[in-house]
């Protein structure tokens, strides 16, 4: 399970996706990354999700997206890409 | 933190921008080429809105949307612009600064104190959209800007109309691929999608992360994505373009208009990276087009690809540019024009030379400039008395290095005090919006002249200097410039002139106000005096006298008092105010002609050159810009003038004004002064040369005391008095030596 706190914004898109592409390649099965504590995103940000989850798919392995805060899930419904990461959109109960 | 950062630049340039609406807006009327002020203002109110759309203040792009659509009739010449829509517009400028300070102090949103102003003035913007009357933009805008009036009804009324649209046609489609640099040039393309929701509702959306690469080769801050938009909205294809105006060069924008024909969906199909049958099937999926218009467009565009002998399936990595490209409905010149000249800004302000002039200058605090000018002042007492120990010690080595020092001070000194200078121009310009509003007020048409606008002033005269200003502006459109019927009766032009005018003239600055209007009415003056009390009716004034009173409290001869002057207070205060900053003022006047009033002020207030002086041995400062000259006199009793060069010369005795009990010197001296036209001499002992002069305000217990404005330290640690010329030449000019405290 990985958290992902703060802004997922341009400002730290670098950052996230050598963290992600870390925890991808440190853990094996299925990665987990924990939403609810992210402010702020922006298409950079979901550029990197969506990276991490083509990468995860090209390792045949799954990565799942959880407890989505309300920033990212109007990203999500602004961008219709809820189906691109297949997860449901939970709102967490933590407000962001 | 680097949001804040992009705000605060929002609100800068929005400022300049509704600066330049304004002055756009107040020079309409005399502009010839009214065209290029209409596009100044319409430029104004779109980059305002484009900006406030990407920080997401959207009652910010709401109200300059319905004012950029007046602006778009305006340009159409389907709108005139009259005086009615400038008031309107500029009310509307005030409101838009209003908002924008809301922004600087936190409020991002709307409240119900602004909505109080921003809803009556948008109900006036659409009367204009709609008196506008053009055929289709028109009766878009009109929709769109109901449409974008942030309340929740008009929202839903949208979605209705969207669901209710059952045919997917009805629709405009736009398809976006932003380039690679979009989010690192701070644009995110998700704040163009919110904004275009702001203009309708999007039906669907599909964003295509096809162009992603494997993680090895991503780099996180370039834009990959594309986006395909089904979009319901009212609004014209030239707002919707107006969108995406500021990555206009950085994106690929097709956007299809409702009822599109199907050779534009094979033509967007066949341009675009992705393979065509996965791109229809998105275009179906977001609701452009429906399967079997799909089908259709495929097979129109295999038979394109056959006639041009490429077989089967089309490759995707040929693309098949310039072919038939939709830009017959893509590309409206206007929009062109404007996006590139935002675009040529946006790249002189990155460009190296942008940079380079922004770093040419730097704000300083008035404060620490004080600061430093309250120093230079003290190094120059200090080096005066170095100066006088190093003639004293007699020491040839010293005395040749305090006066090197010296000549440095006074280069610290003038470059010190030039920090200060700023043009009088940016307070002149001020008043075009006095003048229009005045104007406006009292009826009359009146147009303002400025000149010697590049003239310079100590930055705190041009503070204090304001309101004095803007009180004798006043007056004289008030006062001064007659009804338009009166003008005509009197052969003048109906349209009356206020002009502003600076110029330096020995030492000081002055600044004219001056009218075309019905002058000062001399008797009348003098009668009200008279019942006031102020003089004796036997009395004989020169008309510079007579006009002087008007600058007595509670003076004013004006037969009806307006709510703007007349009631007998402010040309007093304009008075004190202008002496409390060591001016004078002066009225010249004719009858029907005119009225011009010379305010000169000193140059700074803090450290001037000056003459020394002394009575036995009492030492005066004079300000060496007012010295003409210094002649030798030998004195011939009790005479108050003397012959130079063949003129009357007045003059006054230090001697006598200040009651010094001296012994005379077998010699005396006439120091010449000069202020504004009057010159008079000053009769003194000793002539002691130049020295700088550090102005050094006289307590409260002075404030009575006539012909001293200051004092100041010498090397030798004395005090000498600032002689106050302009009351001491009033005093030599008068004919009786007493004048009534100013």
């Amino acid at each position: 399970m990985l958290h992902i706190a703060g802004e997922l914004t341009i400002y730290r898109a670098a950052e996230l996706k050598e963290l992600l592409l870390q925890a991808l390649g440190q853990s094996s099965g299925d990665l987990e990354i924990d939403l609810s504590g992210v402010t702020e995103m922006d298409v950079a940000g979901l550029q990197v999700l969506m990276m991490a989850k083509q990468a995860a798919q090209a390792l045949q392995r799954n990565l799942h997206l959880m407890n989505h805060s309300p920033s990212v899930v109007e990203v999500f419904e602004i961008l219709n890409v809820t189906a691109f990461f297949g997860d449901p959109l939970v709102i967490s109960e933590s407000p962001a | 933190m680097n949001l804040d950062a992009a705000l605060k630049t929002f609100i800068v340039e929005s400022r300049e921008m509704l600066v330049d609406m304004e002055n756009a807006l107040l020079t309409i009327e005399q502009t010839p080429d009214r065209d290029e002020s209409v596009n100044a203002i319409f430029r104004a109110a779109h980059t305002i809105k484009g900006s406030a759309g990407l920080f997401g203040l959207d009652h910010i792009v709401a109200f300059t949307h319905v004012v950029e659509s007046v602006l778009d009739h305006v340009r159409d010449g389907h709108l005139e612009i009259d005086d009615e829509l400038v008031v309107l517009l500029l009310s509307s400028g005030d409101h838009l600064g209003t908002l924008i300070t809301a922004i600087e102090e936190g409020q991002m949103s709307a409240s119900e104190a602004l909505d109080g102003v921003t809803v009556p003035l948008l109900a006036q913007l659409r009367t204009y959209v709609q008196r506008a009357g053009g055929p289709a933009l028109a009766d878009a805008s009109i929709t769109v800007s109901t449409a974008v009036a942030t309340t929740r009804e008009d929202d839903a009324r949208l979605e209705r109309i969207a669901r209710d649209g059952t045919d997917p046609r009805s629709h405009w489609h736009i398809s976006l691929r932003f380039g690679p640099n979009v989010l690192r040039n701070g644009m995110d393309p998700l704040s163009f999608i919110r904004y275009l929701g702001r203009l309708g509702k999007i039906v669907g959306i599909a964003t295509l992360p096809d162009a992603l690469p494997p993680a090895a080769q991503m780099d996180s801050e370039s834009c990959y994505l594309g986006f395909e938009i089904a979009f319901s909205s009212s609004a014209s294809k030239s707002t919707i373009e107006g969108v995406f105006e500021f990555v206009r060069d950085d994106a690929r924008i097709r956007i299809i208009p409702p009822e599109g024909r199907l050779q534009e969906y094979a033509d967007l199909i066949r341009e675009l990276p992705e393979q065509d049958i996965r791109l229809g099937e998105i275009l179906v999926h977001c609701g452009s087009i429906t399967q079997h218009e799909l089908e259709e467009a495929l097979s129109i565009q295999q038979n394109a690809l056959a006639d041009a002998q490429t077989a089967g399936q089309a490759d995707p990595e040929v693309p098949m540019l310039g072919k038939i490209l939709i830009d017959q409905q893509v590309v409206e010149p206007q929009l062109v024009d404007a996006a590139l000249e935002k675009q040529k800004r946006i790249i002189e302000k990155k460009s190296g030379d942008g940079k380079a002039q922004e770093n040419k200058t730097v704000r300083v605090d008035a404060d620490k400039l004080d600061q430093l000018i309250n120093l230079v002042g003290e190094l120059i007492i200090e080096g005066a008395t170095s100066s006088l120990l190093a003639r004293q010690s007699g020491n040839p080595q010293l005395e040749e290095s305090t006066s090197r020092l010296s000549g440095l001070v006074q280069q610290v000194r003038d470059s010190a005090l030039q920090l200060r200078m700023v043009k009088i121009g940016g307070t002149f310009s001020r008043f075009n919006r006095v003048v229009h509003d005045v104007a406006r007020e009292l009826g009359k048409d009146i147009v303002l002249r400025l000149s010697g606008e590049d003239t310079e002033l100590d930055k705190t005269v041009v503070e204090r200097i304001g309101d004095p200003l803007t009180h004798l502006v006043r007056n004289s459109m008030d006062h001064g410039i007659e009804p338009v019927e009166r003008r005509l009766a009197l052969g003048k032009p109906a349209r009356g002139t206020v002009s502003l005018n600076a110029y330096h003239d020995s030492g000081s600055i002055v600044i004219e106000v001056g009218d075309d209007g019905g002058g000062l009415r001399r008797d009348k003056i003098f009668a009200k005096a008279v019942e006031r009390g102020l003089i004796d009716p036997g009395r004989v004034l020169t008309d510079s006298e007579v006009y002087a009173l008007i600058f007595e409290p509670g003076f004013s001869t004006a037969d009806t008092v307006t709510n703007l002057s007349g009631r007998g207070v402010g040309m007093d205060v304009v008075k004190r105010n202008i002496t409390a900053l060591r001016g004078s003022v002066d009225i010249q006047s004719v009858e029907n002609v005119g009225t011009t009033v010379t305010v000169r002020l000193p140059l700074t207030l803090a450290i001037i050159n000056g003459f020394q002086v002394s009575v036995g041995g009492s030492v005066f400062v004079i300000p060496l810009d007012m010295v003409e000259e210094c002649v030798a006199y030998s004195d011939e009793g009790e005479s108050h003038y003397t012959n130079l060069r063949g003129e009357v010369l007045p003059f006054v005795r230090l001697r006598e004004i200040f009651d010094l009990q001296e012994p005379l010197p077998s010699r005396q001296n006439i120091v010449v002064v000069r202020h504004g036209r009057q010159k008079a001499g000053i009769v003194v002992d000793a002539l002691n040369g130049e020295l700088q002069t550090v102005i050094k305000p006289l307590g409260k217990v002075f404030q009575r005391v006539r012909a001293i404005s200051g004092s100041t330290i010498l090397g030798s640690g004395d005090v000498a008095l600032i002689l106050d010329v302009p009351a001491l030449l009033q005093e030599a000019t008068e004919e009786v030596p007493s004048i009534p405290d100013p």
